[in-house]
């Protein structure tokens, strides 16, 4: 109820399309019950043959009168149902998109994004449906429902009472219906999605399947697939079948009694052939507010789930947020410190980083080693506030982060991530992403930087070519290098490389590479490497092993000093190094 | 993962008849199911047509009769209630078995139209997929195929009963009293208009909508995909103003679509009343000018007002079968375009290829993906049995063409191709590469558990063998380390493993197989130093004994060679050892620092 309740909050500001739409409803109604009334009067004077030509007019131009007046507001009170329900989902989509851009890092990580995706699409157009069509439809079949007990009981209680005899049938048939098609549509989609992965694996595998001669296993398991969806799917029309049909027999139990019993009348002289003729009208559109009460009470119920799951997303506070009193960071140096820095993540016992202290001084380079897991992506991703840390604080040109506007900070950090994510735009959009009214010439300058402005030129459309899921497919290789002409465009005082080259082929790395280190200069840099070259330039490593760091210092100290350092070397790189001596000495 | 929110636009076609010709054949096993539906479908549609009749008998013949005793009267009544009754029985019957017959021909009828559409896609080419977008390929078996189901399920069998409810209608009008039936038919034609005519607007209207609501929808997935980085760069004002356009196109869509729809409900009621208006003034008229003597009598007039109801849902119905034959069409259209697409590498000989030796021969071959552009030039080269190949060089130097070539995943313009002797075209597909291991660069796994995973390689495999190939390619330790060991799900795309880990269990599928001939794509992304030493020793193991051919991407593999083929451009400009290459090839130097060293 409560869910309910903050439903029409939002349809408050258009009070006055719901108002439109509840008049004009109740005008069409009222209207649309005098039609029968009409022709039940001209019949009774045809069959006593008594009336006139002119009575008979007014009845034929009052029909087409009522109904067109009727029809004037029916379409009113669509359209403001309809302008409401959009506008209301309008408004909500919007709130949704923009609260998805607020929530951190730590909810991405644990929600999917077919979680969310379904709650903006589904969710929010089962909402609509309610919203423009449920809503007013209650309102209008319990009216209409109503208003025509009375009119019926008001032509011939007795007939009225005998007929109502079948309501408790209908309704009864009617929750058999949903009972059991719903469960049984639902199985069909359940089928087509297992048919749709199915099929989506063997596409995407396909080179695995030829290799290994597996046409005929891979065809035998769509068919499994296949014909499951095909039974899921006649088991369903079956059942609708047998229901559907059935509603109308029902209904016509109803016309049966009006023959039998309503005839007696009539002969007995107590009612009219007009009364008769127009009771078996009103009896159908008496039915029909029955038959939508199985859809109503689903969509509404439908409507109340989808509106709490919308809700549940757009209460989710974001762990992140700016401080009530929260300025703007300017005039960044670039001098970054770590103080007792502890951090686990949500829902998560374990301590990632444990009392890590670090000094970053501005310009400096700091690399950060450890094995997987050791809590190097964590430790960058706490600079930006991607995540907060739960002990110890972090300052920028001695500023606690915390203290900061979020989008001040992070308009001085440039970040490359693991993962290259272009967005189906332009290349000329995509490097731009960060910074508005970009200047051309500064946008193939990064592109040049990044080492990638030959390739774009080379393409029919140039920096127009529209990259991303939907666009054209560039390697791994180039998308890094758009993502760091990205970064370079923005002029960031401080630079986070999270790993971003582990998929590319050494030759494209090694561009990578030096289009890094064209980045680097004057730049305060958190890099976490893999090449031995780099980690060799950096003015600081920092080894971290199970989230601490356990040493420190440049790469001779530390190779001097035997430690975690030496080992992680010797297993990682020697291989690099010895080659590198063999072909020195072959030179 | 369904594709909802795809932006594929909707299509459609005109009528064409040798496509339904051939959609039609996909029903013809089930001509006795039709059958059945449609004799079932002319008896439900008679039988719902009587009520109206049995009405006007029961006014005019014994209502009214009042020259029958009051018993004969009632009697009448309880007769006509008995025949009505009985007729509505019988159409719920009729109606529940056409549906029935008609969804069990139609849905069998589908399910050999994507099983067929199946099979054809795993004889094509690996070109045919590399062609097209994965999503484009899949929307061919999954929407299209969807948008044909209601077509031949039921669309088929409603048209026939759609016009026969009309031709009914008709007749029953007309022969209870011709006049009156011409007035009622007065109406028709803007009946027809808003049908036909204003319907196809209202549904161009909705058509845009779904465009719109798939652009919603797109920007909304790509938008969550890439929240990080937004969130990284601060855009997210931006953002929300493209999304905001976007989310009002989609609403003005959807009102206008709408207000031309709540316009055309109240039309069909204006039409329907003028109906009625001009039936009971014309029915009256007649009724009061000559009273019974012209044949009309107040039964027939209430009759007349039943059936004129009925006329518009057949009418209504035919309207939306015409939209659903359309897109039916350009759904079929495309769906046929790719089961008559011929794959360029086929079975021509029904050789079979004998158990592989594994002495490989390129004999002078030349190749290009597309005709004109060669990227492999008189490639000549001999691998003795056993022999570790390894290929070097640059991006687009031609080493993957070479492997795609081997296992006849593209066939060479010159030259030929033989495993022991044999001419690898000539023989048949299936007999290859069943005795070759392919490891891609990408370790692919299949969803499902680990155990079945590996299993790919060899379907027969016991438990103990899958086990045991795990064992020697170091994979066993981690995999019982996972949650339920072998039966662990690895998920699509293998998620939950490590890209080492995925490599790893590739390899035990590779190991499982035991090719005689083993091609291998070296992964280059780069693993933590532990995983490394394991699949390094892993890959000795693999290799043991067989003839490999490896794309190298690492120190050990090319010192491991038995020969190694450096490509320039399409051609093998050197050929040696490690040692030897170095020494003598100064290609070999620069490509050795560049890729294999800082």
């Amino acid at each position: 109820m409560n869910v309910l309740w903050r439903l029409v909050q939002y349809t408050r500001v258009y009070k006055y399309w719901v108002i439109l739409g509840m008049v004009s409803m109740l005008i069409s109604i009222g209207l649309e019950m005098l039609v029968p009334r009409i022709i039940q009067h001209t019949i009774d004077m045809l069959v006593d043959a008594r009336g006139d030509i002119s009575l008979l007019t007014y009845a034929a131009l009052g029909i087409i009168l009522v109904v067109a007046v009727k029809g004037f507001f029916a379409y009113w009170q669509r359209y403001a149902m309809v302008y409401m329900g959009q506008k209301v989902i309008y408004d909500l989509r919007n709130e949704f998109y923009e609260h998805l851009h607020e929530l951190s890092f730590s909810y991405y990580d644990t929600t999917k994004t077919g979680e969310l995706m379904s709650r903006a699409t589904q969710d929010v157009e089962t909402l609509r449906r309610f919203l423009s069509f449920g809503l007013i439809n209650i309102f209008s079949n319990t009216l209409t429902f109503l208003i025509i007990l009375g009119i019926l009981l008001n032509i011939h209680w007795k007939m009225t009472l005998l007929t109502l005899a079948i309501v408790p049938v209908l309704l009864w048939v009617i929750k058999q219906f949903t009972g059991q098609v719903r469960p049984a549509f639902g199985k069909i989609q359940a089928s087509m999605a297992n048919l749709t992965s199915t099929l989506q694996e063997n596409v995407t595998g396909m080179k695995v399947v030829k290799s290994f001669a597996r046409e005929k296993h891979e065809e035998e398991k769509f068919h499994v697939v296949n014909l499951d969806y095909m039974e899921k799917n006649v088991q369903a029309i079956r059942l609708w079948a047998f229901y559907f049909p059935l509603f109308n027999f029902i209904t016509s139990i109803g016309t049966v009694l009006v023959i039998l019993y309503g005839g007696r009348e009539v002969i007995a002289g107590r009612l009219t052939i007009g009364e008769m003729v127009a009771f078996e009208l009103y009896l159908l559109m008496f039915l029909t507010p029955l038959r939508m009460v199985g859809w109503l009470t689903n969509l509404a119920n439908r409507a109340m789930a989808s509106a709490e799951r919308i809700f549940q997303v757009l209460d989710t506070e974001p762990d992140i947020k700016d401080a009530a009193n929260a300025y703007e960071l300017e005039d960044v140096k670039g001098r970054v410190v770590f103080e007792s820095v502890s951090f686990r993540y949500k829902d998560s016992e374990r301590l990632i980083l444990e009392d890590v202290s670090l000094v970053a001084q501005a310009g400096q380079t700091v690399a950060l080693v450890g094995a997987t897991g050791s809590g190097k992506s964590s430790f960058v991703h706490l600079i930006p506030r991607f995540y907060d840390p739960q002990a110890g604080r972090i300052l920028v040109d001695g500023h606690d982060i915390r203290d900061v506007s979020i989008a001040s900070l992070r308009s001085h950090i440039g970040i490359v991530l693991q993962e290259t994510f272009l967005f189906s735009a332009s290349i000329r959009v995509n490097i731009s992403y960060g910074v508005t009214n970009a200047r051309e010439a500064d946008i193939v300058n990064a592109a040049k930087v990044a080492g990638i402005h030959d390739f774009i030129a080379s393409l029919p459309d140039g920096y127009d070519t529209v990259v991303g899921e939907r666009g054209v497919g560039l390697s791994g290789g180039q998308k890094q290098r758009v993502a760091i002409a990205r970064a370079i465009l923005l002029n960031p005082r401080i630079l986070i490389l999270d790993d971003s080259t582990s998929s590319v082929d050494t030759e494209t790395e090694q561009q990578i590479q030096k289009a890094l280190s064209e980045l680097m200069v004057n730049r305060t840099t958190f890099i976490i490497a893999q090449r031995l070259s780099t980690i060799k330039k950096a003015d600081q490593i920092v080894v971290l092993d199970k989230g601490r760091v356990v040493e420190r210092g440049r790469h001779q100290e530390l190779l001097a000093n035997s430690g975690v350092y030496k080992e992680i070397y010797q297993l990682q790189f020697s291989g690099q190094e010895e080659a590198r001596g063999q072909v020195n000495t072959d030179e | 993962m369904s594709n909802w929110y795809d932006t594929n636009q909707e299509e459609y076609k005109s009528f064409d008849r040798d496509i339904l010709k051939r959609l039609l054949t996909y029903v013809q096993p089930w001509k006795k199911h039709v059958l059945i539906a449609i004799v079932m479908l002319v008896i439900s549609s008679l039988a719902s047509l009587t009520g109206p009749y049995l009405l006007k008998v029961a006014i005019d013949d014994f209502i009214k009769a009042e020259f029958l005793s009051i018993e004969e009267r009632y009697s009448g009544l309880v007769f006509i209630a008995i025949i009505y009754l009985a007729a509505q029985l019988l159409a719920w019957i009729a109606s529940y078995y056409e549906t029935y017959f008609m969804s069990w021909a139609g849905n069998n009828a589908v399910y050999s139209i994507r099983q067929d559409l199946f099979r054809h896609l795993q004889k094509q080419d690996i070109t045919f997929y590399e062609k097209q977008p994965s999503g484009q390929i899949m929307s061919r078996v999954t929407n299209d195929v969807n948008s044909l189901s209601e077509l031949v399920s039921s669309g088929l069998t409603k048209v026939i009963g759609d016009i026969l409810t009309l031709i009914a209608i008709v007749v029953i009008m007309v022969s209870m009293h011709p006049l009156l039936a011409l007035y009622s038919f007065v109406t028709l034609p803007f009946l027809l208009y808003l049908t036909f005519g204003f319907r196809n607007v209202i549904r161009d209207a909705f058509r845009k909508v779904r465009a719109e609501i798939a652009k919603v929808n797109a920007n909304l997935q790509e938008s969550i995909s890439g929240v990080r980085v937004t969130q990284s760069f601060g855009r997210e004002e931006e953002n929300l103003k493209q999304f905001d356009e976007t989310n009002y196109g989609n609403f003005a869509a959807n009102v206008r679509a709408e207000s031309l729809f709540s316009m055309y409900m109240p039309l069909v009621d204006l039409v329907g009343a003028f109906g009625t208006a001009i039936v009971l003034w014309a029915g009256g008229w007649m009724i009061l000018n000559g009273g019974e003597t012209n044949g009309l009598s107040v039964g027939v007039l209430v009759a007349f007002l039943g059936y004129l109801d009925r006329f518009y849902r057949p009418i209504k119905d035919l309207s939306a079968f015409f939209a659903q034959l359309q897109s039916a069409m350009a759904a079929s259209e495309k769906i046929f375009a790719v089961l008559d697409t011929q794959p360029e590498i086929k079975d021509d000989g029904i050789l079979k290829l004998p158990p592989i030796q594994g002495e490989v021969r390129f004999d002078n071959v030349s190749f290009g993906y597309e005709e004109a552009q060669e990227v492999l030039h008189n490639i000549d080269f001999d691998v003795t049995k056993g022999q570790k190949v390894a290929l070097v060089g640059h991006t687009g130097a031609g080493k993957t063409s070479i492997i795609n070539l081997l296992s006849r995943f593209y066939e060479p313009q010159e030259g030929r191709i033989l495993i022991d002797g044999h001419d690898i075209s000539k023989v048949t597909i299936e007999s290859l590469r069943s005795q070759m291991g392919i490891v891609l660069q990408e370790s692919f796994l299949f969803s499902g558990t680990v155990m079945e995973n590996i299993r790919y390689g060899r379907l027969d495999a016991t438990d103990e063998e899958v086990v045991l190939a795990a064992k020697a390619v170091n994979a066993h330790n981690f995999i019982m380390e996972l949650d339920k060991g072998y039966e662990t799900e690895v998920q699509e795309r293998g998620s939950k493993l490590s890209v080492g880990q995925r490599q790893l269990v590739s390899f035990a599928r590779a190991l499982l197989r035991d090719p005689a001939i083993l091609i291998l794509d070296e992964a280059t992304s780069s693993v933590d130093a532990y995983t490394e030493v394991l699949i390094q020793k892993a890959l000795d193991r693999l290799l043991e004994g067989r003839t490999a051919f490896i794309i190298a991407h690492r120190l050990s593999t090319i010192r491991n060679a038995d020969v190694i083929l450096v490509l320039k451009d399409g051609q093998i400009i050197a050929r040696g050892t490690h040692d030897e290459l170095l020494d003598g090839s100064s290609y070999y130097r620069e490509l050795y620092q560049l890729q294999f060293v800082e």
